[in-house]
């Protein structure tokens, strides 16, 4: 029985000594691996891997942006117009929302973010994202701003960096930007364009401008890029770009049959005020997207975007109060965009005081380019999408020249900062964009208007635009 | 019975309407009417200030008894009136018949401004 008893014992023990044994060999070379495996890191392959914060939130900032198209652009312009019009407003941006949609999965993303080769590569990406051909859903965007990783990927002995989003959700969040710009452009021709042509020019000027001034902005291979032009959000690349289009496009169409050379009062100013606010709204993923990431560069955009506006608004109200004797709400709105077109390129640069004379001077510039300007050149810019958009980007991206700060992104100083080399950059950018996206816009409306025709007829423009292009109106009776 | 229709300024609006109470008219239909003329108003849109020719007043349309015009006409030339230019018109019409749909009723008796109705004739 004793002996039994011990025998069982020493079997327990051995038993117990050679799992413990055991236990602590796995536990040691676990603790091994852990301690050195980081030392070895770089002789293994490394897979990169997607931030879950990040992408998150870019899917919201994209949806956010898209807001900002329809209904947003939609209800602001609509309200603007006469009450004969409206639908066509509505119908233009909805419409442009579908065709640049496909665009850009079809063609534009590879021609504005591809790489090509030779002497193009500075001016326009390739063919090799056709149709989005060769991306899927686990890659990792290539484009980055503050959030980047290894790829694994080693090119001349430095390790290829990306970012931290899926490239189909980059791809999807400059869809958006695609979509906008050429919907800005309604402001100027609103009211006597015709449908098909204003269709069709579209389509061509997405194709042939927007691509080409993406690409020289925004991708790595981008002949403005890599001279180091800022455009945090769109600055030049949206509103500049759109803003001179349609500065254009609304002298080539002509004035409207009965322009008395001022603005016609809004049909429906409500709707103005809802479309600013759905901008305003829109645009903190517009702004604060562009970093690509959730992280204190985006909420530094987010911060800026609401003080420029906010001091916009203001100081178009003041302005109006001053001069006209009463602030409107039409004007109030007015400025709150053109502070948030200002505050555009130079979000991911600037910071409050920056934001603060951004916002003050732009409102006083687009003023006085509405009020003063439009009035004594004559042309008719319907909606002042020049005034406001075009001469909006153009103070925003000098005066992020001026005024970027390396207290926000460390690279990018402005004038004001000691590095006067900037604001040639920023002034460069602007002239370049002015000079392609103005001649391409006035070839480009050649060609359509003799192939298609763009001027709406004049009995088309008498009866409403609603009922000529589209049989239908908006509040059932004509105007 | 006789049709008065009244083009009186938005901003002698409840002046008019107070008036017309204290005249008698119980009832009366208005709408805002858009006036194209030579005349000029200024506006401002979007800080461009402009004469602007689409000028903005109410249609008053009064239907009444015969012996109730005089005291309604003076109601609204004495409240509707600033001595500036663009006070408005008065014009009067002559009604024909009138019929009160609930009850078949014809002529005065189908006016809202009853002869002896609650002491509100004059």
């Amino acid at each position: 029985m004793f002996r039994m008893t011990k025998r069982f014992i020493n079997i327990i023990q051995g038993f117990y000594k050679e799992n413990v044994m055991k236990h602590l060999y796995k536990f040691t070379s676990v603790f091994f691996l852990l301690v050195l495996l980081p030392l070895f890191a770089d002789a293994a392959p490394v897979t990169p891997h997607l931030n879950t914060g990040d992408t998150a939130w870019m899917m919201v900032a994209t949806a956010l942006v898209m807001l900002m198209t329809i209904p947003g652009l939609a209800l602001f312009y609509g309200g603007l117009v006469r009450r004969k019009n409206i639908l066509n407003v509505f119908m233009q941006s909805f419409m442009l929302m579908a065709v640049i949609s496909i665009e850009w999965v079809t063609v534009g993303y590879s021609l504005a973010f591809g790489s090509s080769t030779g002497a193009l590569a500075p001016f326009i990406g390739g063919s090799h994202w056709f149709f989005l051909h060769g991306i899927h859903i686990g890659d990792i965007s290539p484009y980055f701003i503050s959030h980047s990783q290894p790829s694994g990927e080693i090119i001349n002995g430095s390790p290829v960096m990306v970012g931290t989003i899926p490239h189909i959700a980059f791809i999807l969040f400059q869809m958006m930007f695609a979509v906008i710009t050429p919907a800005l452009m309604i402001g100027a021709f609103a009211e006597r364009i015709k449908f098909r042509g204003f269709l069709i020019f579209s389509v061509l000027w997405a194709l042939i401008i927007y691509n080409p001034v993406a690409h020289w902005v925004w991708s790595s291979d981008g002949w403005l890029a890599r001279m180091g032009a800022l455009d945090f959000a769109g600055g030049t690349v949206v509103h500049i770009n759109a803003g001179i289009a349609a500065l254009v496009m609304a002298v080539m169409l002509g004035k409207r049959h009965d322009y008395q050379g001022h603005a016609v009062p809004p049909h429906n100013i409500p709707f103005v005020a809802i479309g600013a606010a759905l901008l305003w709204f829109g645009w903190f993923g517009f702004n604060a997207g562009s970093g690509l990431a959730a992280d204190g560069l985006a909420a530094n955009a987010f911060l800026v975007t609401q003080i420029a506006a906010a001091t916009a608004a203001l100081t178009w109200a003041l302005l109006e109060w001053f001069i006209g004797g009463k602030p409107t709400l039409v004007g109030v709105a007015t400025g709150a965009v053109a502070g948030l077109v200002a505050i555009t390129p130079a979000a991911g640069f600037v910071g409050v005081s920056g934001a603060l004379i951004i916002g003050m001077t732009v409102s006083v510039v687009c003023f006085v380019m509405v009020a003063y300007v439009k009035t004594k050149l004559g042309y008719d810019d319907t909606l002042d999408a020049f005034g406001v958009h075009g001469m909006g980007g153009i103070v925003g991206a000098l005066l992020t020249g001026f005024l970027a700060s390396p207290l926000v992104q460390g690279g990018a100083k402005g004038f004001f900062y000691g590095n006067p080399h900037q604001l040639t950059v920023q002034t460069l950018a602007v002239l370049a964009t002015l000079l392609y996206s103005g001649g391409g816009t006035f070839v480009l409306f050649l060609v359509v208007d003799k192939l298609f025709g763009l001027r709406a007829t004049p009995k088309e423009e008498a009866i409403g635009l609603d009922e000529a292009m589209h049989g239908e109106t908006a509040y059932t009776v004509f105007d | 019975m006789k049709k008065i229709e009244a083009i009186v300024r938005k901003s002698k609006f409840e002046d008019v309407k107070k008036a017309l109470y204290e005249a008698g008219i119980e009832w009366f239909s208005y709408w805002e009417i858009t006036g194209l003329g030579k005349s000029t108003e200024e506006q401002v849109v979007r800080g461009q200030v402009f004469e602007s020719h689409f000028i903005q007043r109410y249609m008053l349309s009064i239907v009444l008894r015969d012996r109730f015009l005089g005291t309604t006409i003076n109601a609204i030339i004495k409240a509707g009136r600033t001595g500036q230019m663009g006070d408005g018109k008065i014009f009067v019409y002559d009604i024909d018949e009138a019929y009160r749909i609930r009850t078949g009723e014809t002529g005065p008796e189908a006016l809202y401004n009853k002869e002896n109705g609650n002491g509100i004739a004059k």
